[in-house]
């Protein structure tokens, strides 16, 4: 046990959690309490609760790396997240049935290979946007100096302008990818999985790992940690905080893209207003895991995930996203930090 | 359209944009002011709208709604029955009363911590507050909305006539929080929002409790939100949580407080004339121009270039601290100095 514990610390610690041991006595009671409260609580919905902690994770991770290293709340990230999903509806609902590459029903999922096809293609084309969009507008704020607040309110602008510009294009109805019905999977205690939500949580850990990688090993990773950390002193240690930025907005879109698009196939549909509709729980995971943090935004989204899909069970459905907010009230009532305390308040 | 329909749609315009002046001088206590970031306005206009529409409106016949059952029906209390309809000044005052206490209650959590907390507070405001209204049947009857929403005056014109009548009391109200304001922005009180906007490590080193300030700021913008959407509900007289998108309670107000001028109250409602006249002008032109979208599209590029390219907006801030110093003051050879 004892053992065990420093193991955990330890890890921990090289992620760049501050984990300590009262928060090794806390999660022991949290997981304590948890399991005894499991008998009372729907597994079905802690598994649904599971899928949808995934797709938060990514969007949240994107965000606090965001807030992080430029220092703004980026307003507009769940609207990078509605591009993402329409620029993959794009491709596989128009530019490949153009070239004859059609589909859906892959295997035991209900979308097509396509989507395989489209998933790395509109992810860059957003990463580049983001960049473009970064030159546009929050360089020049950045550059005459402006409040981090100040540089929130143009991302609004932003965000708004992406939503009205989805809404040019594709109109306000709801939209599908192509996609055919299929069986989900039944396991004991009346759980449900879509196989889509395993081809969700799959892509989800693999770009999780594929960031730790990038944050932990390459020099491009700890030069991001370092700006986060102190920008001041990363710019006067020789790094470059330009290629910084720019390789910040291209990982943070990226993942942002990613689960914009894996949220349309979990909801398996697409309104222009599914981003910024995503918002909170997004912000709710960032705060409960310390701004900043990415690995505090990962265990941050897997609680909002869960927590909210589970109060469906006593309380009304519709005010699952009131629920994150609670949380995350609560959050700056008690920890203003996060859960590390790592986050800046 | 002859004459008398001109005028018509020019007081039904009016109507809208004197609304949207007072929400824009309530922002600009936030932003303008004090530099609080409030992206959600639509939460406290729903509040604001909802509390003095729910009050003063008759409660529903019992035989046509099943669920639905609230009605404070203060407009037919005996003792407030003077043919004066005191109950539309209660109705605002409630209004602006339940948000004070709204933004009390999020101020105190998120003012204490770093600025971009109370953005993301007040967004899951707005819609909580909507999801409440909307789910809570028997208080506001869901997405089917509020209707029979009362009149204020109306016994003393004839209904077609009525617009004219709401035109004057949009703008009294609108006159008496701007020059209320102005008096409170020129303040010393005014002034150390001003300090708090600009540096808030040196107006603390100068001895004020920012907390306290932000909060106070925060409270007062709120309360002049829920005085602009109780203005709304006796306005349209027919609420529904669907009213209350993001778009026109929330963003457009953006727009105009950028356009017009932060920190100007002048400005700020200036800026909510221009841009509602834009609006309501370009909504029948052919073509794209008139399409929502492009108009969403189109705010936020404005919101984005004012920021970049004029972040002052039409009037920007008068760099006057006080009337009592001439602005010539500070030139060496003046007379007086």
């Amino acid at each position: 046990m004892g053992r065990l514990v420093t193991t955990i610390q330890d890890t921990a610690r090289r992620i760049g959690l501050a984990w300590t041991p009262a928060h090794t006595s806390v999660a022991i009671v949290v997981i304590a309490l948890a399991v005894g409260f499991l008998p009372f609580v729907k597994m079905g919905l802690v598994v649904n609760g599971v899928f949808l902690g995934a797709i938060i994770a990514l969007g949240a991770v994107g965000l606090t790396l965001v807030y992080g290293i430029l220092n703004f709340a980026n307003i507009a990230h769940g609207d990078y997240m509605t591009m993402g999903a329409y620029t993959t509806l794009f491709i596989v609902g128009y530019l490949l049935p153009k070239v004859g590459v059609e589909g859906s029903g892959l295997g035991p999922f209900t979308f097509g290979y396509p989507l395989l096809i489209a998933l790395p293609v509109a992810v860059a084309a957003i990463s580049a946007g983001a960049v473009v969009v970064d030159m546009m507008v929050y360089r020049r704020l950045r550059d005459r100096g402006v409040n981090t607040v100040v540089v929130s309110m143009a991302s609004l602008g932003v965000a708004i302008a992406l939503r009205g510009l989805v809404q040019i294009i594709w109109g306000g109805d709801i939209e599908r990818y192509p996609r055919e019905t299929r069986q989900v999977f039944h396991l004991p205690m009346d759980v449900r999985v879509p196989p889509d939500a395993i081809f969700i949580t799959t892509v989800a850990i693999i770009l999780v790992v594929a960031l730790y990688l990038v944050l932990d090993r390459t020099k491009m990773g700890k030069a991001m940690r370092a700006t986060a950390d102190n920008p001041d002193l990363a710019l006067v240690s020789g790094i470059d905080t330009g290629s910084v930025v720019r390789w910040t907005w291209v990982m943070g879109a990226a993942l942002a893209a990613t689960a914009g698009i894996l949220l349309a196939v979990y909801q398996a549909h697409l309104l222009p207003i599914m981003g910024w509709k995503f918002l909170i729980p997004l912000f709710a995971a960032v705060v409960l895991g310390g701004i900043g943090n990415p690995y505090g935004a990962l265990v941050g989204a897997f609680v909002i995930g869960v927590t909210s899909e589970v109060s469906t069970q006593w309380i009304n459905p519709s005010y699952k996203p009131a629920v994150a907010f609670a949380i995350m009230i609560g959050m700056l009532l008690v920890r203003p930090r996060g859960i590390f305390g790592g986050g800046r308040s | 359209m002859d004459l008398a329909g001109i005028a018509d749609y020019l007081v039904a315009f009016a109507i809208m944009g004197g609304i949207y002046g007072v929400f824009t001088l309530g922002l600009n206590v936030h932003w303008g002011f004090t530099g609080l970031f409030n992206i959600g306005i639509a939460g406290f206009f729903a509040l604001g709208a909802y509390t003095s529409a729910l009050l003063t409106t008759s409660p529903p016949d019992p035989a046509l709604f099943e669920d639905f059952k609230f009605g404070g029906n203060w407009a037919s209390i005996g003792f407030l029955d003077w043919g004066l309809d005191v109950w539309f000044v209660l109705g605002l005052a409630s209004a602006a009363l339940c948000c004070g206490v709204i933004a009390l209650v999020i101020g105190y959590i998120t003012l204490r911590l770093r600025d971009d907390y109370l953005a993301i507070s007040t967004l899951g405001i707005a819609e909580t507050v909507r999801f409440f209204f909307l789910n809570e049947k028997w208080l506001a009857n869901g997405s089917k909305g509020l209707y029979r929403i009362p009149k204020f005056l109306g016994d003393w014109i004839a209904p077609e006539n009525y617009g004219y009548l709401y035109v004057v009391v949009v703008f009294a109200v609108l006159a008496i929080i701007y020059l209320a304001l102005q008096r409170a922005v020129n303040s010393p009180w005014g002034r150390v929002l001003r300090a708090i906007r600009e540096d808030e490590v040196t107006a603390q080193a100068s001895g004020k409790d920012v907390f306290r300030f932000k909060l106070q700021a925060f409270i007062l913008g709120a309360m002049i939100m829920g005085i602009g959407g109780a203005l709304y509900a006796h306005h349209v007289r027919f609420l529904s949580p669907l009213t209350f998108d993001p778009m026109l309670a929330t963003f457009i107000i953006w727009a105009m407080l950028m356009v017009g001028g932060s920190a100007n109250n002048k400005g700020a409602v200036l800026g909510a004339l221009v841009v509602w006249g834009i609006w309501v002008a370009t909504q029948s032109l052919p073509g794209i121009l008139s399409d929502p979208s492009f108009r969403l599209f189109m705010v936020g590029v404005l919101i984005v270039a004012v920021i970049l390219l004029r972040p002052g907006g039409i009037l920007g801030e008068e760099r006057r601290v006080t009337r009592l110093a001439d602005s010539d003051a500070a030139r060496p050879n003046n007379p007086g100095g």
